[in-house]
């Protein structure tokens, strides 16, 4: 029988069992026991410990390197450099497909970013290995370095993001702004950041021959497989990658970077496993990181406050050897209707390691220019912020002029300012005080992420026994795919979630397509749902056939898989058990292979995005600066809620992480050497707990029927979205002072009175 | 990491013999020096662990009225510590408002007057720095320096000390215990840490082998507790250390300001004592005018290091909040987020 491949909600699948119930996370108990086995827990017998030394420079080349006093030290057992190592299958440089980044793995003895890998120490023990790369006591020719948003000259990239146009417009822009009643030019910048990830990258890689055994974080099992597998010319069988759970990835481990190459090979190297795990200061470099922007917008609106034309412009960088642009000005393609829209970007080289996907990229960055600039203009038409964003409310998507699949966001822009009470709110700034004399604001923004989806395959079976399985190489990240995946599959084949054994983070199982995009759920989940309807149907075939069942006969009408039984769709009081159809066919277990794909005529027809509006308060100290946020309500519109309770906490982690992107978050880089001097968590801000205030989400109802089967849209990365803007614009609503360089520093508010 | 000799003395005469080495450090909690270990910021050969050493965790009152602090008291137990809350509150707060519960339960008030800058260039041992390599240069000083210091700096150092409890101790004119090879003496907290001038590598009045065994506060530091409190701003509500601190103290008899004490933390390489401020506020009745007037006096000397003018107007203005927070009394509890301006429910403020 052919694998079934559905797209859209087969007849005998009913979905509500599972999906929809807010279980707590199943792998919840292992991780507070310490049980829930990370990539960096594993300690094969004979494993060494590598470490990497890393440049202190961000430009120029190694002229040497103290091996010999290296080796010396106790417990040291080899030094990988680029003199001595093992070769690759193909040269690291060479981009084989538009996710290959360029990575160094001791290629060559130049320098093109600080924390760039130069050698790897390998010992008997982790603290032998950190020595033995601090005696090497590297020797530099060093070359100036280019730093920052001005550090040469200009370019338009070819693309940005993941093949976006750089430059869309529509509509007549200078005629838009020159009709303007009133216009905004505003400039805003936002800073380098690094994903910092709580589980550092790591690697555990053990050699067996021509097999490799892998424990990594990846939040992209097939694509790590096939990396490794064309640099160290493997065939793809003959490695296995284990990844069951992810400290956090937010897009930092979606791409094979260089240091778990070099775990690879620093275990090739010594014959024997070998574990390196990054310090939390290297993590600074080699895996990514969101790019700083600068972003002018010009936006004209009418008297009535209609906008009549949007210009956005990100100035961004990427590194000197590869290409990866912030699509920060793509924000504006979606959300606000006016009539003549441009985005663009343009870029420079900076010694930097390669900027990367950092959870909602492009969309973070310019959401919060975007929402800050939209709020600027409200306030010069005298208008309301809700108001105004109401009043240009896309009824199709403005770049495109197509329809939206599906677009509740006029409800989230209800229900979440009847939530806040934004009605009370005062339109002019520093007008609102609380008790104790502080200033109160009121701040808003839109969020938005398109509704992407990728592809993955699934297998389901069906036990004689009455259980099922489910086997998909899927990516648990921390956001809950233990669970919720696990919800839909088991609606997939009909049975209670307790009775599906469900299996995933490992690359021997079907591909479950990259963990990125907020797509992950309805990638993985359309898979998993095509996989159920495909073993389910021929369970189906088996019992509809055989004229000994109660079922045979009901090839026409149907039949609903439902608690271990297939039941007669026009009559329920015949249905017959999984269990008594395998057993009568003497069949030990039945099953199927689905896919999950995007449908390229539904894209083609619809703009698919998620929606939210989110409104915060905060609070300023008048005199003193000091910033808190003291409230958040996010309304997030996003289809198919699968989990509740999971899609809850990756909301309120998204809207902390926009308050953060507002108040907090900011790599400092060394204008002179290039180097970041707070590659710690202790000065890397991000908020604690003290700073997060209460958090309130509402998840509006919202039904798509064209996104996929199971009208998923996703919730990973839209919570940072109109976050970060609201609460700028908060802040700009409590003290009258519009910043625009982010993150808003005290100084800002003192000065700018 | 490299190598080291670790020992564990049984007594403070012996501990001392230990860390008089060369190469040698005392290790406490290790808070702060671990961290500098595992950075390559500091190397030393011997760590003298000193947290099993008898009667160095005390808090007693004597009986002249003052009140002396084992070294090894950990800052959580200080912090709450019931008899110690009530008789200097400014100093609770300060310790509530460090670090983060983890580290306050480990780490010791002999190491918090010890602790290293924050300075980031310290910490990059790519970095010239001539703390920690006497000589080598300052790269903080034409670099990203918008924390630093804006008193008492000089030209080879620009970094802060970045304690929270030495502030209010140093308000207090708390005195440190130490043993030494020569025996025990004692010495005003405000001479422990030094300016850089041109040795900025030399940070204390301490010679090796020296162990701080205890600090001291004397008898008239309790007659602040009813007017005394800590303001720390900072980044983010916990878990940062000050852009500008002050602990303001004042003792009111008969509706004017008998005694005022006044000390600020982030702006030097020491707790900084602003006495001038002190001496205008002596006598007069507590006002805006007159907290005004001190912050003026406080800040006379005060100048940018880099890019942080700003510090100076907003150690100004913390000065003026700290007078008219201690002026309206001190909290019958330590707020929830302490010497937070969010703690404050006082009606002090007026923009």
């Amino acid at each position: 029988m052919p694998e079934l491949n559905l797209t859209s909600a087969p007849a005998h699948l009913r979905h509500g069992s599972s999906i929809g119930q807010p279980l707590t996370r199943r792998d919840g108990v292992l991780k507070v026991k310490g049980q829930a086995t990370y990539a960096a827990d594993n300690h094969p017998p004979g494993m060494l410990f590598a470490v990497m030394a890393v440049s202190s420079i961000a430009h120029g080349r190694v002229s040497s390197l103290d091996v010999a006093a290296a080796k010396r030290h106790p417990g040291v057992v080899d030094v990988m450099t680029p003199d001595h190592k093992p070769e690759l299958a193909i040269d690291p440089e060479i981009k084989t497909n538009p996710f290959v980044f360029r990575m160094e793995v001791l290629q060559s003895n130049e320098v093109r970013y600080a924390n760039q890998p130069i050698a790897v120490v390998i010992a008997e023990t982790l603290e032998a290995a950190t020595e033995g790369a601090v005696l090497l006591a590297p020797r530099y020719e060093t070359l100036p370095p280019l730093v920052g948003l001005d550090a040469g000259k200009s370019y338009v990239p070819p693309v940005v993001g993941v093949g976006n146009p750089s430059e869309i417009h529509r509509g007549d822009v200078a005629a838009g702004l020159a009709a303007a009643d009133k216009q905004i030019d505003a400039t805003y910048e936002t800073p380098a950041q690094y994903h910092n990830a709580m589980e550092p990258h790591a690697i555990v890689a053990d050699w067996n021959g021509d097999h490799l055994q892998i424990d990594m974080p990846t939040q992209g099992l097939m694509l790590s497989l096939g990396r490794v597998a064309e640099l160290f010319g493997l065939a793809p069988d003959k490695i296995h990658i284990r990844s069951p759970f992810l400290g956090g990835g937010f897009g930092s481990k979606g791409l094979m970077a260089g240091p778990p190459v070099l775990g690879i090979m620093a275990a090739k190297l010594v014959g024997r496993p070998v574990k390196l795990v990054l310090r939390r200061e290297q993590m600074y470099g080699p895996v990514g990181h969101r790019a700083p922007t600068r972003q002018r917008l010009r936006i004209g609106a009418d008297a009535e406050g209609r906008l009549t034309a949007l210009d956005h412009h990100a100035r961004t960088v990427s590194s000197t050897f590869d290409d990866f642009y912030e699509p920060a000005a793509d924000a504006s393609h979606t959300l606000y209707a006016a009539p003549a829209i441009r985005t663009s970007h343009d870029a420079v080289r900076v010694n930097t390691g390669t900027p990367l996907f950092m959870r909602a990229p492009g969309e973070a960055t310019g959401s919060i220019a975007l929402e800050s600039a939209i709020d600027e203009m409200a306030w010069a038409c005298g208008m309301d912020p809700l108001a105004f964003r109401l009043k240009n409310y896309a009824e199709v998507e403005p770049i495109t002029g197509k329809p939206f699949s599906s677009k509740a966001l006029r409800a989230c822009y209800d229900q979440g300012a009847a939530r806040f009470g934004w009605a009370k709110r005062t339109l002019q700034p520093r007008q609102m005080r609380d008790d104790a004399g502080l200033l109160v604001g009121w701040g808003m923004g839109t969020a938005t992420f398109p509704a992407l989806m990728f592809q993955a395959e699934a297998r389901a079976a069906i036990r004689r026994d009455g259980t099922g399985a489910m086997e998909i190489g899927a990516h648990d990240m921390g956001q809950g795919a233990w669970t919720a995946l696990a919800q839909i599959a088991a609606d997939a084949v009909g049975l209670d979630i307790d009775r599906v054994t469900f299996k995933a983070g490992t690359s021997d199982l079907p591909d479950a397509g990259i963990a990125g995009g907020s797509a992950h759920t309805a990638t993985a989940g359309a898979a998993i749902h095509s996989a159920g309807a495909a073993v389910i149907a021929k369970l189906a075939d088996l019992a509809t056939n055989d004229e000994r069942s109660p079922l045979y006969g009901a090839g026409n009408t149907g039949v609903i898989a439902r608690d271990g039984r297939l039941i007669r769709r026009d009559d329920e009081g015949r249905s017959e058990s999984y269990t008594e159809i395998l057993a009568r066919a003497g069949i030990a277990e039945v099953e199927a292979r689905g896919t999950g794909a995007p449908n390229p005529a539904a894209m083609e027809e619809y703009a698919m995005h998620a929606h939210g509006a989110v409104f915060a308060e905060v609070k300023v100290d008048p005199e003193l600066g000091q910033i808190r946020v003291t409230r958040m309500v996010g309304a997030f519109a996003a289809g198919r809620i699968v989990n509740p309770h999971l899609v809850r906490s990756q909301l309120f982690g998204g809207m902390i992480w926009g308050m953060s992107f507002a108040l907090h978050e900011e790599a400092i880089t060394d204008r002179r050497t290039g180097r970041i001097m707070n590659a710690d968590l202790g000065e890397y801000h991000i908020p604690v707990n003290a700073d997060v205030p209460p958090l309130d989400v509402i998840t509006v109802e919202e039904h798509d029927p064209h996104v996929n089967a199971l009208g998923i849209k996703g919730v990973g990365e839209i919570g940072i979205t109109g976050s970060a803007g609201a609460v700028a614009n908060a802040v700009w609503h409590a003290t009258g002072v519009r910043v625009r360089r982010f993150p808003i520093r005290i100084e800002e508010l003192l000065t700018g009175r | 990491m490299k190598q080291f000799d670790y020992v564990r003395p049984a007594t403070v005469t012996e501990a001392v013999a230990a860390a008089a080495q060369p190469g040698a450090v005392y290790l406490a909690a290790g808070t702060n020096l671990l961290d500098l270990m595992k950075g390559n910021v500091t190397r030393p050969d011997r760590l003298v662990d000193v947290t099993h050493l008898d009667g160095l965790d005390g808090i007693e009152r004597l009986a002249d009225g003052s009140l002396r602090i084992g070294a090894l008291v950990s800052n959580a137990d200080l912090a709450h510590d019931g008899e110690f809350v009530k008789a200097y509150p400014a100093v609770a707060e300060a310790l509530l408002s460090g670090a983060s519960a983890q580290l306050r339960n480990a780490a010791t008030v002999g190491g918090n007057l010890l602790q290293r800058t924050r300075c980031a260039y310290f910490y990059d041992t790519a970095s010239r720095c001539n703390k920690r390599a006497a000589g080598s240069g300052c790269d903080a000083r034409d670099g990203e320096n918008r924390s630093h210091a804006v008193l008492g700096w000089s030209d080879r150092c620009i970094a802060t000390h970045p304690s929270d409890f030495c502030v209010p101790l140093l308000a207090l004119d708390a005195i440190v215990e130490i043993e030494g090879k020569n025996g025990r003496r004692e010495i005003a907290l405000d001479e422990l840490h030094r300016l850089p001038g041109n040795t900025p590598e030399n940070e204390s009045a301490l010679e090796p082998g020296d162990l701080i065994v205890a600090v001291r506060l004397p008898p008239a530091a309790r007659g602040f507790a009813a007017h005394a409190r800590y303001l720390k701003v900072r980044e983010r509500a916990s878990y940062a250390f000050a852009i500008v601190s002050a602990a303001a103290a004042l003792r009111i008899e008969n509706g004017k300001i008998a005694e005022a004490r006044l000390a600020l933390g982030g702006v030097a390489a020491k707790p900084w004592r602003a006495r001038a401020a002190e001496d205008v506020l002596k006598g007069v009745a507590p006002s805006a005018d007159a907290f005004q007037e001190a912050a003026w006096r406080a800040l006379t000397d005060a100048k940018p290091s880099g890019a942080n003018a700003y510090k100076i107007e907003l150690a100004r203005r913390i000065v003026v909040r700290a007078l008219t927070l201690a002026a309206a009394g001190t909290p019958a509890r330590i707020p929830a987020l302490p010497a937070s301006p969010f703690a404050s429910t006082s009606g002090a403020i007026h923009a």
